[in-house]
């Protein structure tokens, strides 16, 4: 039985003039017939499986529909046609160091983080030097979140998130932050969690992590679903071509 | 229902830990601020309305205090719940989590307010000579009325803030205009059996009534008041729900 289906997915997405206006604002556009909605489809007829243990890496430029569909597959969004069956928890962790509070302590927001990714207390009290070790962050565990660089924060979403045992686990852009070091102890532990048989789904710029790491490829340009596949290697190499050929042509 | 509040529990605590965290940061007593606010407003009202409107009115203070009590609690119950999906719109449209418990975190923390000022409230009855009997009790039914009030109002809210920010203004205007309402330093028997009736219609009033029913007269209020009240918690939580559930994955389209 696949662990994550998806049929025929489609989203629209609206984006437009409703956004951040008054009420003033919006009855004189309104009036005026200044008023513009755009509706565009962020994902058409997208379709695919996954097995428990693959690991799917998305592939395709900016946006071709790669964040609108994890957040559809998290459940944050409902497909506007088509279905989606997931058959196991999920654990997303999407554009990593948002929503952590720079206010709290690294501890304080290790524990929401570790909440809002469905863990119990018990869980996070047992597990938190372990993803405070993983992450390097033992000096940094009382001061304030802010305090941290960019690449610490991120390293600390990561060791939260990989610590859980979901079925699904959610990973957008979280592989090209941090260090040379902390690239590497992360992409071992993913190939651990790999074996274990978490189904990961990735997203990531970098072309040859997806290449060295996935098990499969889903290559989306503009909604499309340009190919799926267990031929890594084969649809990143036209993926390259396809690059080539529209910087050519420009 | 009861699997899901489970499950979110830790989630629930730790967000109304961060609230409470991040409300008082740098703030000297902490709080202390959130009883002093209603207590000096309860004191200017004492000192200014006493010659308007207390002369002939026994335990006009415990009469004051129980308008103020309930008000303070709906406005800044409604007022704080207003931002709380808003405020949080980077962590809804990144994790599937259920909306409402941004608003509940809010919320628990306006209601332990309410609590440290019902207790002040308490201690001001006694030093006013208010017989305590058994009817005090009874207070529950409004106390929890206003919570499930104001969580419903505060649904609503925090939904419309998401789509127009204008309504933190709107807002602001018809909670003063609603104070005014609600007769907290006045009384409405100066005003004709059609007027009175008017203020039936007015869910704030109708909790500070119940409170000074109960607390000063010594009488329990009507089944039919006690209906009217349900009636009014159950349309605005209705309505809340609904936008929640309505928009529940559309929300973030606006944010």
């Amino acid at each position: 039985m696949s662990i994550l289906e998806l049929h025929n997915v489609s989203i629209r997405y609206i984006t437009g003039d409703f956004k951040e206006i008054g009420l003033k604002e919006y009855f004189i556009r309104k009036m005026t017939g200044n008023y513009h909605v755009t509706e565009f489809w962020a994902d058409k007829d997208v379709t695919f499986s996954l097995e428990k243990g693959d690991l799917l890496g998305i592939i395709g430029a900016n946006g071709a529909g790669k964040s609108t569909l994890l957040k559809v597959i998290s459940g944050i969004m409902e497909p506007t046609k088509g279905w989606i069956k997931r058959n196991g928890s999920i654990a997303a962790l999407l554009e990593l160091s948002s929503g952590f509070d720079g206010e709290l302590t690294v501890k304080e927001n290790a524990y929401l983080r570790g909440a809002m990714l469905g863990y119990t207390r018990k869980f996070m009290d047992e597990t938190f030097k372990e993803i405070i070790e993983f992450a390097d962050l033992k000096e940094f565990e009382d001061r304030p979140f802010k305090q941290l660089s960019s690449g610490m924060k991120s390293r600390l979403a990561f060791s939260i998130a990989s610590l859980v045992k979901p079925d699904i686990l959610i990973l957008d852009e979280v592989l090209s932050v941090g260090d040379g070091a902390f690239r590497k102890k992360s992409e071992q532990k993913m190939q651990e969690m790999m074996g274990g048989g978490t189904t990961t789904i990735l997203v990531s710029h970098s072309l040859n992590q997806i290449e060295d790491m996935c098990s499969k490829i889903l290559w989306l340009d503009k909604g499309k679903q340009i190919e799926f596949g267990d031929d890594v290697h084969g649809i990143c190499a036209r993926y390259e071509e396809f690059l080539e050929k529209k910087n050519k042509s420009r | 229902m009861i699997k899901k509040l489970e499950k979110y529990s830790f989630l629930f605590q730790e967000l109304v830990k961060r609230d409470f965290k991040k409300k008082y940061k740098r703030t000297v007593i902490g709080m202390g601020w959130s009883i002093l606010s209603p207590l000096l407003q309860l004191l200017v009202m004492r000192l200014i309305f006493t010659q308007f409107f207390g002369r002939n009115m026994e335990h006009y203070t415990t009469y004051l205090f129980c308008g103020n009590l309930v008000f303070s609690y709906f406005s800044e119950s409604t007022g704080q719940g207003m931002s709380s999906l808003m405020g949080n719109s980077s962590i809804f449209t990144k994790v599937n989590i259920p909306k409402y418990l941004f608003l509940f975190s809010k919320n628990v923390q306006s209601l332990i307010n309410f609590g440290l000022v019902l207790i002040v409230f308490f201690i001001f009855c006694i030093l006013d000579g208010i017989t305590f009997t058994w009817k005090f009790i009874l207070l529950i039914y409004p106390i929890v009325s206003l919570l499930l009030f104001n969580i419903g109002v505060g649904l609503i809210l925090s939904a419309l803030f998401v789509f127009f920010r204008d309504i933190q203004y709107l807002w602001s205007i018809f909670t003063q205009l609603l104070m005014y309402l609600s007769a907290i330093f006045y009384s409405i028997d100066s005003y004709n059996e059609r007027m009175q009736e008017l203020f039936l219609l007015n869910p704030i009033y109708l909790h500070i009534r119940y409170f000074r029913k109960i607390v000063i007269d010594g009488t329990i209020p009507s089944v039919w008041f006690h209906l009217l009240m349900i009636a009014d918690v159950a349309i605005v939580l209705g309505i809340g729900c609904w936008m929640y559930k309505k928009y529940n994955t559309k929300f973030l389209y606006y944010v």
